[in-house]
């Protein structure tokens, strides 16, 4: 479906970066704030699914070559490997743990695992939605 | 703690892992080479619990698995297990070195040959010496795993396929029904420590499940050892390639059953339904398999029944064993019984020696000349002397002929065969007749197909136009482990006492513990010439009614013309199969339709009725009103858009409003998240409804084109009545879980320890990732699959109509 909507796609060409940024932050802010992996990644392939409806499949796919099934699959090791990762301190598995560090400029901030173990639900959100929209929209 | 002991157990799988490696690396290098050290530093590793097992003492290793669930990963080392251990590396040895020239580097993936087959070493390993009836049993499922991935090892052919099929239904559902088994015996001991329920037997003996635990496990026992009738998986295992079926399929894998009727026969022995069982399965056996195996024309075939026939003997020896328990002040030197267990015993070694050997000798010829149809073989004597000669010992001792090993334990056989007429329990006088008379009759038929397997070969008229590739002697690699194995034959045939008490007096102490006092041990000598016993002459009857009947074959052979061909086990095996798949097609095809609003009906019809049925039943339905908070006017505009859009959905006659009203649906519902002031919610939401709402417009080209069908809406009564009963009843649940507060609410303790424990003041994330990480990283898994199954079932949709 070749679509000529110019003023979705200009708008959409701002938008995106915006709703990206804020999915972003979205992220980053749900250990103490509404937001994280689950509403994180959703908002970022919400981004990249108004990036498919302004244009085509093909298009999106040049400018971001990108297999989503990889995606899910790395967010899934990610999550099973923080689990893991508690192995190694001889915790069970998926146990979390946070502490405060000092950086320059930033100033204290909070450093916890469970935001690794948040990647991965981020990663395996983006990479399941794009792959299953991908995979309907190209089914032809 | 996990020891070394443990580490030799899974040692071959940990060397499975590499072998892929191995070989991606190293092309040039047969992997077998580097496989060959695996079994080769295990069995050296087991020599050294020699001294120690024939000392009587056992090694318990304890490496705690599940300990709430009473599943420890037990090691143990008795003379039994140390004996399959040896036999399960050294035989190992012999057949992967012979795989390195059976098996072309060029042509055949040999990673997965060696992985299978090493995972298989692994798992046979943990069989014989776990002493936890649940690791045993795990185990023993992967050796029938590994059996069945290495049948079907050339899975491009159908033949292949059938063959691994069907052991792998056979073994699992014997497996399964051993594992009934195991847990009766737990029900009746409290443990799954296979020392600890021998411990206890004298206790469990008058038990009610005593017998059912015993015909549960002995079916599986019987299935894997390929006992009549379930041995036809055995001759369509011969599909696989030869070096499986000389290690699997002979020398360990149907031993299996056989170690596991030894090993049990401390608490099960007692009984005279075991003794009749074994020994009955066994002779029946022994006689069904020889006589079977006459009339194959398949090289691998007359082995395939021989080796049916040969663990029929064994067993029956083992039952017949199992009447020493009945003499309690006996001296051990003269009671024959305990004589059968050492036959037993040494049999089970002598087959794995002349059989590995047989099968080798076989997997030459079919490597050399293209064939093991005996109608096509035949005067390859001349050509390929080394072999012929391998085949003679070979065959020899199966037939039970002097030097050979085989000749001795074959008259150990007769010998306990004829003693067991004289036993007085159990009805044995009566029919104990049976047991020397139906030996004898085998053994004829043994000694038939072992010259039918040598002569119809390498002797008579040479048939080169018959063979599609001019025959020659194979290499010396490939007879290098045949060689070997016929050199034992002649060594344990001269010398037989160089195992009796390294090897088989340890292990006859794990099957008849209680025959022994504290410092006593069997009396076991094994020597040629016995006097002129009742043995003797039966084996001298053997060979000239043996020789006699070969001679003559052709006269008699007609009589396997009189079983038809459509009654046989396999046909009833075959016509299960097919009976089952149709029955089950039927079944599922009558209300799996295909059409999603036939599953919704089912899915919401059962939960309607399983909830509507607990709430009555339980009386929990009631309605409090005090606790509620006052309705605000948001509230109730936001219920009338969401009646009123869900409505547009119901009636409109344009998909496109009917998305478009869903989608009101769902961000209303997300403003009363909102309301209710569960931010995480309402985003999370929020978004959804958008992603959902694209979707619906990409798959909106590939809804069908019923649309315009839409505008004559029919009412469908069933679909009313259902929707309006799930209505009321998710109302009802949400009414009445609102107004029962049976325990406290569960959010007091997140709100205490959300920022203390987890250091996050969101929550709702900290449940997310931290207290309840674990149902995330599952969700998450679930999305993942559920990804995965959209893209494979759109993007590799079968072309055409293939039925699924």
């Amino acid at each position: 479906m070749k679509s000529n909507d110019i003023i979705l796609q200009t708008m959409t060409n701002v938008v995106l970066f915006i709703v990206l940024i804020f999915s972003i932050f979205i992220f980053f802010n749900g250990h103490h704030e509404p937001g994280g992996g689950f509403i994180g990644g959703l908002m970022t392939s919400s981004a990249l699914v108004l990036l498919l409806l302004a244009y085509d499949l093909e298009t999106v796919q040049r400018i971001l070559p990108i297999d989503f099934k990889i995606v899910a699959a790395i967010g899934l090791l990610i999550a099973i490997g923080t689990g893991m990762g508690s192995f190694l301190f001889g915790e069970p598995f998926l146990s979390q743990t946070y502490d405060y560090y000092t950086f320059f400029v930033l100033g204290e901030l909070e450093l916890a695992t469970a935001l690794l173990f948040d990647i991965g639900v981020y990663l395996v959100v983006i990479g399941v939605t794009l792959t299953i929209i991908q995979t309907i929209g190209e089914d032809k | 703690m996990f020891t070394a002991l443990h580490f030799a157990i899974i040692a071959p799988f940990i060397a499975a892992i590499f072998v892929p490696i191995l070989y991606k690396l190293f092309s040039r290098i047969h992997t077998g080479w580097f496989v060959l050290t695996v079994p080769t530093i295990l069995f050296l590793y087991f020599l050294q619990y020699l001294p120690i097992t024939a000392n009587k003492e056992t090694v318990t290793a304890v490496f705690d698995w599940i300990p709430s669930l009473g599943i420890h990963f037990t090691a143990y080392i008795d003379g039994l297990g140390l004996l399959f251990a040896l036999l399960i590396t050294g035989i190992g040895i012999l057949v992967v070195l012979y795989s390195i020239y059976y098996l072309s580097k060029e042509r055949e993936s040999l990673h997965t040959f060696y992985t299978f087959l090493l995972m298989f070493m692994g798992a046979m390993l943990g069989v014989v010496l776990s002493d936890n009836l649940i690791v045993l049993y795990m185990f023993w499922e992967i050796t029938s795993l590994s059996s069945f991935l290495l049948i079907s090892y050339w899975y491009e052919r159908e033949k292949s396929i059938y063959g691994a099929l069907k052991s792998m239904i056979i073994t699992v559902m014997g497996g399964f029904s051993m594992l009934v088994g195991f847990v009766l015996l737990y029900t009746m001991t409290g443990t799954f420590s296979i020392q600890e329920t021998i411990a206890a037997s004298s206790d469990i003996v008058s038990h009610h499940l005593f017998l059912p635990a015993m015909l549960t496990i002995l079916l599986g026992a019987l299935t894997k050892s390929a006992q009549f009738p379930f041995h036809i998986w055995l001759p369509d295992a011969m599909e696989a390639p030869t070096p499986v079926s000389a290690y699997l399929h002979s020398a360990t894998m149907v031993k299996a059953g056989i170690y596991l009727v030894a090993r049990l026969s401390p608490v099960f022995a007692i009984s005279g339904e075991w003794f009749w069982l074994i020994a009955g399965f066994g002779i029946t056996t022994l006689f069904w398999g020889s006589f079977s195996a006459v009339r194959q024309t398949d090289l691998k075939g007359i082995l395939a029944f021989s080796t049916v026939s040969q663990l029929g003997m064994i067993l029956s020896m083992l039952g017949v064993g199992a009447a020493a328990l009945h003499f309690d002040s006996l001296d051990l030197e003269n009671n024959v019984f305990v004589g059968a267990t050492t036959a037993a015993l040494f049999h089970l070694i002598n087959h794995a020696t002349f059989k590995g050997s047989l099968f080798m000798m076989v997997g030459i010829v079919d490597h050399e000349t293209g064939t093991r149809d005996i109608r096509k073989l035949g005067g390859l004597m001349t050509i390929m002397p080394i072999t012929f000669t391998i085949a003679v010992i070979g065959s020899f001792s199966m037939a039970g002929l002097p030097p050979f090993n085989g000749f001795l334990s074959k008259e150990m056989f007769f010998t306990a065969m004829v003693e067991i007429t004289k036993f007085q329990l159990f009805n044995v006088d009566t029919y104990g007749v049976m047991f020397p008379a139906i030996a004898w009759v085998a053994s004829i038929f043994t000694f038939i197909y072992s010259m039918v397997l040598v002569f119809k070969t390498f002797n008579g008229k040479f048939k080169p136009e018959k063979l599609d590739v001019k025959p020659h002697e194979a290499p010396f690699g490939m007879l290098l482990s045949p060689i070997i194995l016929v050199s034992l034959v002649i060594v344990f045939g001269f010398f037989p006492n160089i195992l009796s008490y390294t090897v088989i007096e340890p292990a006859m102490a794990s099957i008849l513990p209680s025959l022994l006092q504290e410092g006593e041990q069997f009396y076991v000598d094994i020597y040629f010439w016995h006097d002129w016993t009742p043995a003797l002459y039966m084996t001298i009857g053997v060979i000239s009614v043996g020789l006699f009947l070969y001679l003559g074959m052709k006269k008699w052979v007609g009589i396997y013309r009189l079983f038809p061909d459509n009654v046989s086990f396999n046909t009833l095996y075959d016509q299960a199969i097919v009976k089952g798949e149709r029955l089950s097609e039927k079944i599922i095809s009558s209300h799996m339709t295909g059409f999603i609003k036939d599953y919704l009906l089912y899915i919401f019809s059962f939960i309607t009725a399983a909830l509507v049925f607990t709430l009555f039943h339980k009386g929990a339905f009631v309605v409090e009103t005090q606790d509620l908070a006052p309705i605000s006017i948001y509230e109730v505009i936001l219920a009338v858009v969401l009646i009123a859009s869900v409505l547009t959905v119901m009636f409109t006659k344009s998909r496109l409003k009917a998305i478009i009203g869903l989608g009101v649906v769902g961000y209303t519902i997300a403003l009363f998240f909102v309301i209710f002031r569960a931010p995480d919610l309402a985003l999370t939401q929020l978004i959804i409804e958008t992603v959902s709402v694209a979707l619906f417009l990409l798959c909106f080209y590939h809804l069908p084109q019923i649309a315009k069908s839409l505008e004559t809406i029919r009412f469908q009564l069933g679909n009313f009545i259902i929707s309006l009963a799930v209505g009321t009843t998710i109302t009802l649940i949400g009414l009445t879980a609102n107004s029962n507060r049976l325990f406290e609410s569960i959010s007091g303790f997140f709100i205490e320890n959300s920022y203390n424990e987890a250091g996050g003041k969101n929550m709702v994330n900290v449940i997310l990732v931290d207290f309840r990480g674990f149902d995330t990283m599952l969700e998450i898994l679930v999305l993942g699959i559920a990804a995965f199954g959209i893209f494979t079932m759109i993007k590799l949709r079968l072309e055409g109509k293939e039925q699924l």
